[in-house]
């Protein structure tokens, strides 16, 4: 027992109580059990898909036209699909990262304290909350109708969904960017575009493209825009601007409730490669960032 | 006024009056470009719920209010009420927000109080993976592997409950499946941990450091620091929080699609197959091609899109009056 | 005039002023001319009726408290109060002739002109090279062997050249704050002002990286007209032909906050100011008992 005797009081420098301790030390492992519980799902449904998966995957897989479900994994593959993600999400971000970025230059850069840019930061936000199956629907009510399913339609909607997942990421990244950096240039007689453009925006570039990268990965994963305004097909169609598309999101989506092995085994094909696609760009996301970071205060 | 320049100078020499030059058009129509872009958000969001609710007229003209609000589902007969799936909606979603705040706020605090910074980021970079796995993945996961799984789990919790009055209504009863209430739940669940994590840990961050190093200097265990210092603090913005997690579980489409049951109805029995809005329309747009049943799928999609719009709101209105507060602390 | 009376008993050693007497001051020379200039924040008056004329090819010096305003008119002088929404300039401020405010007056054009240096250095995070080719380039100058030369020589004239000659490519920002500050003083002679503007530039550097950038300051003299805040009155006496004197106006209300306008005390010689100040303030100022 450690004491310290003074005259006629001796202090206690034990641990608190017994009560007080195990409540500490309980919600200690609590915390830890809450992470556990977050890995177990996690760790579940990657084992699950890479072993049923991987066995999958092969040059065939990702480039083969879909067969009908009855057949096994073997014959054929998902190529159409695979490329109908590619485009469908290549073509949506080419609309949604430059307008997004320009979207948040006015918010930070011209905006101010206006009360118009307060209000597109605020719906950009809000917007960022609006579920995708809304953004199909939308798409569909405001094109397919008028002009039919196609692989163009399902990049609006994905357009829409990474629209403000850009413009917020790009307006946190642009107000970090000290202001000495723009009266620098200002001080040299450049006008603000010049001074937005060949200064503000190189000094943020490193975290607004790391966060355009990630809007990408979300893009490609996502399902219900599609569902709406691609009206899935099973062969591969080039063109992006007419017809029915296929994409790998949707694939998964039919195969997910079809009895067969086959078009099961090619459900979890689809799964590694999306999963793969979607990690492969988180992770040049960081690689970005870090290469970027000298620069964050 | 004459300006004169350099003799040497690279830099070429200016006309008569060269401190009055308009303003470059470049500068001006790059100003002009970046409203735009501001603006399309504003014009997007408008024309959703100007398109939406026009499409989904006829649902609510021929339904009438009643209608759009009984239990009766029935295409094949022209029934279109959807109270089975705005029921299915909130319950899903309320379970999903139950079984996730506990954990999300258990790691939050694991991450801000517990583990040493150099040891938090490999554990973000985790929550990070979790965050990225597609919602169809997870549903495919969920039909294939989990529901068959839980279907055993379910009927053995069942006929142990049978009998026991409150908990056999939630837990008990027949016809229980895998696809269920509750698997859907589960899975919403772990798809917004994610979110709520780092918002709560966002929010939990801002508290002062000396307000933490008071409660420690009077002796307190962590735990009561916790509950002391941060937790008062934080309050506001761990419910903004919530409430974001519980907008973007009522919004998840497909995961819920695949494994709610897509059985339009509804009863307490939550190991009992059911039905929400996103899952409905996910699920049967293909079928429906004209008249009511469309605009009633349509019409589902702008309820949703108001709910997620008013809880949104209401959770950014309680997270910056709490950041607000502290700050002004 | 050399008188050289005693008008204050306690008085501080104040160094002998080594620059040499200034030229006449004739409108010729003019290149600022302010009259009754004041400045506004919103409703906030921070600085009332200064009246100042700045000379061709001297050094001018701002001096005097914190908060008095010094900052904010040098400010003005090229128009980099514009950036404030809330900032509002009465009065007339005139640039070799012509109205500085003026309502066709462009500021970029302005800033052209009248290069600025600030008080912590701020390059931008691009290479040693890029940064002094920046402004050559929004100038319109896109051939390489021209900013290789024009680099070369702005490097040299901020005495920059021989220490980094051998790493134009390497980042600005891995320089030290001596380096740093020359670099951004590179940087603005690039363009080849008429004038250079300084907001406290060596407030943020050591006493070896302030005598170089001092002495530089002497060198390019000849070229163009600077103008320097600082808050070092040694450095003032050390580069300066001309001092201004800046204080702040009290607002004797009783009961009222404290808002402090800036005033412009007393301007003249730079040997006058400190040797022979004609205000009391200034007086009480360079000899230290407030400041």
């Amino acid at each position: 027992m450690m004491a310290i005797a003074s005259e006629q009081q001796t202090v206690d420098l034990r641990e608190p109580s017994g009560w007080r301790r195990t409540k500490n030390q309980l919600a200690t492992v609590g915390m830890w059990i809450a992470f556990v519980v977050m890995l177990v799902p996690l760790g579940f449904v990657l084992f699950t898909v890479i072993s049923k998966g991987a066995s999958a995957i092969s040059w065939q897989f990702l480039t083969g036209s879909i067969p009908v479900n009855v057949l096994p994994v073997t014959y054929g593959g998902v190529g159409p699909a695979v490329y109908g993600t590619l485009v469908i999400t290549g073509f949506a971000s080419l609309m949604a990262i430059p307008l997004g970025i320009l979207g948040g230059i006015y918010i930070n850069e011209y905006g101010g304290n206006h009360l118009l840019a307060r209000v597109i930061n605020f719906f950009a936000d809000v917007m960022t909350g609006v579920p995708s199956i809304i953004m199909g629907l939308f798409i569909f009510t405001i094109w397919v109708l008028h002009f039919g399913y196609s692989g163009l339609a399902g990049s609006f909607a994905l357009a829409c969904l990474m629209l403000p997942i850009v413009i917020r990421s790009t307006y946190e990244m642009l107000r970090l960017v000290p202001n000495s950096l723009r009266e620098a240039s200002y001080a040299l007689g450049a006008t603000k575009a010049r001074v937005t453009l060949t200064v503000t925006l190189p000094a943020a570039i490193g975290g607004i493209v790391s966060g355009a990268l990630l809007a990408v990965a979300r893009a490609a994963g996502e399902t219900a825009p599609l569902v709406f305004t691609i009206l899935v097909t099973q062969t591969i169609n080039k063109n992006l601007f007419s017809g029915p598309n296929t994409a790998l999101s949707t694939l998964i989506f039919q195969n997910a409730t079809q009895p067969y092995t086959g078009a099961q085994a090619r459900a979890w094909g689809s799964a590694l490669t999306l999963i793969a696609i979607a990690f492969i760009l988180m992770i040049v996301a960081r690689l970005v960032t870090a290469r970027f970071a000298r620069y964050d205060h | 006024m004459s300006m004169t320049a350099r003799a040497d100078s690279a830099i070429p020499a200016e006309s008569a009056s060269p401190l009055t030059r308009r303003r470059p058009f470049g500068d001006r129509s790059f100003q002009v470009l970046c409203l735009a872009a501001g603006l399309l958000v504003l014009i997007i969001l408008a024309l959703i719920a100007i398109s939406m609710t026009q499409q989904s007229a006829t649902w609510f003209t021929t339904e009438g209010w009643s209608g759009v609000f009984s239990t009766d589902w029935d295409p094949a007969h022209n029934a279109f009420g959807a109270l089975p799936f705005i029921y299915g909606t909130l319950v899903t979603a309320a379970i999903a927000i139950i079984i996730a705040f506990p954990v999300s706020i258990g790691i939050s605090l694991l991450l801000t109080e517990v583990v040493p910074r150099r040891f938090a980021r490999p554990i973000v970079y985790v929550i990070d993976l979790l965050a990225v796995v597609p919602s169809v993945v997870w549903g495919l996961w969920g039909i294939l592997v989990l529901a068959p799984w839980l279907q055993g789990i379910y009927q053995s919790i069942a006929s142990g409950l049978n009998g026991v009055p409150v908990l056999s209504t939630f837990f008990g009863g027949q016809g229980v499946s895998g696809a269920s209430f509750f698997t859907a739940g589960l899975i919403l669940a772990v798809m917004i941990t994610p979110i709520v994590t780092s918002l709560s840990r966002e929010v939990i961050a801002t508290v002062p450091a000396i307000d933490r190093e008071g409660a420690y200097a009077l002796g307190a265990t962590r735990w009561e620091m916790i509950r002391g210092a941060v937790w008062p603090h934080s309050q506001a913005g761990v419910v903004g929080a919530v409430l974001l997690g519980l907008g973007r579980a009522m919004g998840e489409t497909i995961a819920a699609a695949l494994v709610i049951g897509s059985s339009a109805t509804i009863t307490t029995h939550l190991f009992n197959p059911g039905y929400s809005m996103p899952a409905v329309i996910a699920n049967e747009f293909g079928e429906a091609t004209v008249g009511v049943f469309r605009a009633a799928l349509i019409g589902m999609g702008v309820l949703l899109f108001v709910i997620t719009i008013i809880i949104n709101l209401s959770a950014r209105a309680i997270v910056d009056r709490s950041a607000r507060r502290s700050r002004g602390a | 005039m050399e008188q050289q009376e005693q008008k204050v008993t306690a008085k501080l050693e104040v160094p002998q002023t080594t620059t040499a007497p200034v030229s006449p001051a004739t409108e010729a020379n003019k290149i600022f001319d302010a009259k009754n200039v004041s400045i506004y924040y919103g409703s906030f008056r921070a600085v009332t009726d200064v009246s100042i004329a700045i000379y061709q090819n001297e050094i001018t010096a701002f001096i005097g408290p914190s908060g008095c305003g010094k900052t904010t008119v040098l400010r003005t002088l090229n128009r980099m109060n514009d950036l404030i929404p809330s900032a509002r300039v009465e009065g007339e401020v005139h640039y070799r002739g012509a109205s500085l405010y003026d309502k066709a007056v462009s500021p970029t054009a302005v800033r052209r002109r009248i290069g600025m240096v600030f008080q912590k250095p701020n390059p931008f995070p691009k290479s040693i090279f890029e940064n002094v080719a920046y402004g050559p380039r929004i100038n319109g100058i896109r051939k390489k062997s021209q900013l290789e030369e024009i680099v070369e020589r702005s490097l040299r004239q901020a005495a920059l050249w021989d220490e980094v000659k051998d790493r134009l490519n390497k980042s600005g920002l891995g320089l030290s704050g001596g380096q740093a500050q020359r670099l951004c003083i590179a940087r603005t002679l690039a363009v080849e002002p008429d004038v250079v503007l300084m907001d406290e530039p060596c407030s943020a550097l050591d006493p070896i990286a302030t005598g170089r950038i001092e002495d530089l300051m002497q060198e390019i003299k000849s070229q163009y007209t600077i103008v320097i805040v600082t808050h070092n009155m040694q450095q003032a006496t050390r580069v300066s032909d001309r001092t201004a004197f800046y204080s702040v106006l009290r607002n004797e209300k009783p009961g009222a906050s404290d808002t402090r306008t800036g005033v412009l005390v007393e301007y003249g010689a730079t040997q006058q100011i400190f040797e022979d100040p004609h205000d009391s303030r200034t007086q009480a100022y360079v000899t230290g008992r407030i400041g």
